[in-house]
């Protein structure tokens, strides 16, 4: 019997043994993770390691190679066709790399497309969707953006404009391909704390980064991906360290100190 | 985008319109009929020559006008979701071009119209089911594949047209050029279009808000819940079918397909409401129906008693029409 409707008290995400290839590069093998609510993971690692093919797999948008995955006790990829795509996109959100417009859109409509796993088939968006999308444009200080079409948009609004989609969509998993993408200093800390609030609010983050010491401020958990499969996963202030970041970028990184935040910084 | 509340109000407009354009198409013609004619023909009552006209010609010849356009725009919607362009129309995949080759081989070979029409229904298949089975032919089912695969099929088709054109006789080349730019004269029965019409309708509308989510790229449809490779596979279909029954029926009406999903998104954009296929969908069906009828009653009225094809004026009247309105689009959106 498989179950098609999210369990509670399974962790948010678990894997076990996977492997995960793409285009014969292996981006980890035998990775054994799991993610419980109120965690919150940095992945990093340089580019082509591997981040975007990981965060995707994890989910549900592209099969592992080898291994269980699951996202609060769903099966993946089994549970991730059909029907059970629904249920999976009520409990995980996933922030993709890069945003298209094809069409013209209003910066409200937008953000409404994240409330789709929340709406039956014959479903209009309610005056309480409308609520929430008006709160998470708020929160990621677009709040008076909602009629403005999104072409006209800068690139660090587009960006925020699509966290806002993650936050309408009210998910307990975060799956952030690089959300600081675009953003501007004040922005990017406050993305970063808006998330992280979430985490201890009950949800879990899982976001791909390039800042070590971002991800050592913000995130209490790291996954290193070196590239060649290996990973190393851990407390964030355990695995964070210049030793592991110089063998990580292949460049040797300085780590500073100040008012209790570390930095890494090239030499 | 619109309330429901909102969409309905905009689809019984639209309605109205519909029907009134059916009545402008009753009503119009060579032979001047009163408004009883209309009443006593649509009434079911016997009359004299006019209504029998209405009847017999005008009626059929209108609602077939109607589900024609109604199909192609539809098609043309739909189309422009799935390769994710606005430019995209129901041809852009080559199954006119396979109609075409189908209805033209049968006037070649003289067959009877029923046998035509079949032909061209196979032919629109035949390419359709080409071109889905090659672009199918590994799992990255790619929207530049599927295009690619479409031009490459229908400019093939456009050859084997050309030759027919070439080699055909004389008295037989007005029948296939009519055919070509689209004409109603040639509809025996309105009713299998607007059986598939309804059908489009019926089909496609619960997955409406699916198809809002895959115009904004497949990664977020599939991140946000949509089964993506079935939503795909079957807009095609129905896109596809949609269209074969149109050129089937009328032959290849131009720039319908093209021009009224882009004219209803256009409004919709102007009114704040975005791209929304809940709305847009049924809008485009209906405006596309009303826009046929009144193009084919100019088609057969404005140079009477000689006909023109209707393809020739749904591209006159569209051009400038759709020129101006993009032109006055303003460039700052804000």
């Amino acid at each position: 019997m498989t179950a098609s409707e999210p369990a509670m008290n399974a962790p948010l995400l678990e894997a076990g043994q996977l492997a995960v290839n793409i285009g014969g590069h292996r981006v980890c093998h035998d990775l054994n993770w799991r993610i419980d609510a109120g965690e919150s993971w940095a992945i990093l690692g340089r580019n082509g390691a591997g981040k975007s093919t990981l965060l995707a797999t994890l989910a549900g948008l592209r099969p592992q190679h080898r291994g269980r995955l699951s996202i609060a006790g769903l099966a993946l990829p089994h549970a991730s066709a059909g029907a059970g795509a629904r249920a999976i996109a009520r409990v995980r959100g996933y922030l993709s790399q890069h945003q298209i417009d094809p069409f013209a859109s209003t910066v409200m409509e937008t953000v409404l497309v994240g409330r789709h796993p929340h709406l039956g088939r014959w479903d209009w968006e309610s005056a309480e969707d409308r609520r929430i999308a008006g709160a998470a444009l708020n929160e990621v200080d677009l709040g008076g953006f909602a009629e403005r079409e999104v072409q006209t948009l800068s690139g660090g609004e587009r960006q925020r404009l699509a966290i806002a989609q993650l936050l309408g969509q009210e998910p307990q998993l975060f799956l952030l391909d690089e959300p600081l993408t675009h953003l501007d200093l004040s922005h990017q800390v406050a993305v970063m704390e808006l998330l992280t609030r979430r985490a201890t609010e009950g949800a879990a983050i899982v976001a791909v980064l390039h800042d070590p010491g971002f991800a050592a401020r913000y995130c209490r958990q790291a996954l290193l991906l070196f590239g060649n499969g290996e990973w190393l996963a851990g407390r964030a202030d355990e695995v964070i360290t210049a030793t592991n970041m110089t063998r990580l970028y292949g460049h040797p990184l300085r780590e500073l100190c100040a008012d209790g935040n570390r930095w890494f910084v090239p030499c | 985008m619109p309330t429901r509340r909102r969409a309905l109000l905009v689809l019984a407009v639209l309605v109205g319109l519909a029907l009134l354009s059916l009545l402008v198409a009753l009503a119009a013609g060579s032979l001047p009929v009163s408004a009883g004619d209309v009443l006593c023909a649509l009434s079911g009552e016997q009359g004299g020559l006019a209504v029998e006209v209405i009847r017999g010609l005008r009626l059929p010849r209108a609602l077939a006008a109607f589900a024609c356009g109604g199909l192609l725009a539809l098609a043309g919607a739909l189309m422009q979701v799935l390769l994710r362009n606005p430019l995209a129309d129901p041809y852009v995949l080559g199954i006119s071009g396979g109609a075409a080759v189908g209805a033209l081989s049968a006037m070649l070979a003289g067959l009877t119209l029923a046998l035509m029409n079949l032909a061209a229904f196979a032919g629109a298949l035949a390419a359709m089911l080409l071109v889905f089975g090659l672009a199918h032919g590994d799992s990255s089912w790619t929207r530049s594949r599927l295009l690619l695969t479409g031009v490459i099929v229908a400019a093939g088709c456009g050859a084997v047209v050309a030759l027919i054109l070439s080699i055909a006789p004389d008295d037989g080349l007005r029948g296939m050029l009519f055919w070509l730019m689209g004409d109603l004269g040639q509809a025996t029965s309105p009713w299998p279009a607007l059986v598939v019409l309804t059908l489009g309708l019926l089909v496609t509308l619960p997955f409406a808000r699916e198809l809002n989510l895959l115009a904004r790229g497949d990664t977020l449809a599939q991140a946000l819940g949509v089964s993506v490779g079935s939503v795909k596979h079957g807009i095609y279909l129905v896109a596809s079918t949609l269209t074969a029954v149109a050129v089937t029926t009328a032959g290849s009406i131009g720039f319908i397909g093209l021009v009224v999903p882009h004219l209803v998104r256009l409004a919709m954009i102007r009114l704040g409401w975005g791209n929304d296929q809940r709305l847009l969908l049924p809008a485009s069906a209906l405006a596309g129906g009303s826009l046929l009828v009144l193009a084919d009653t100019l088609a057969r009225t404005v140079i009477a008693p000689q006909q023109l094809p209707v393809g020739v004026l749904t591209a006159l009247l569209g051009v400038p029409v759709f020129l101006f309105l993009l032109g006055r689009q303003p460039n700052d959106r804000q």
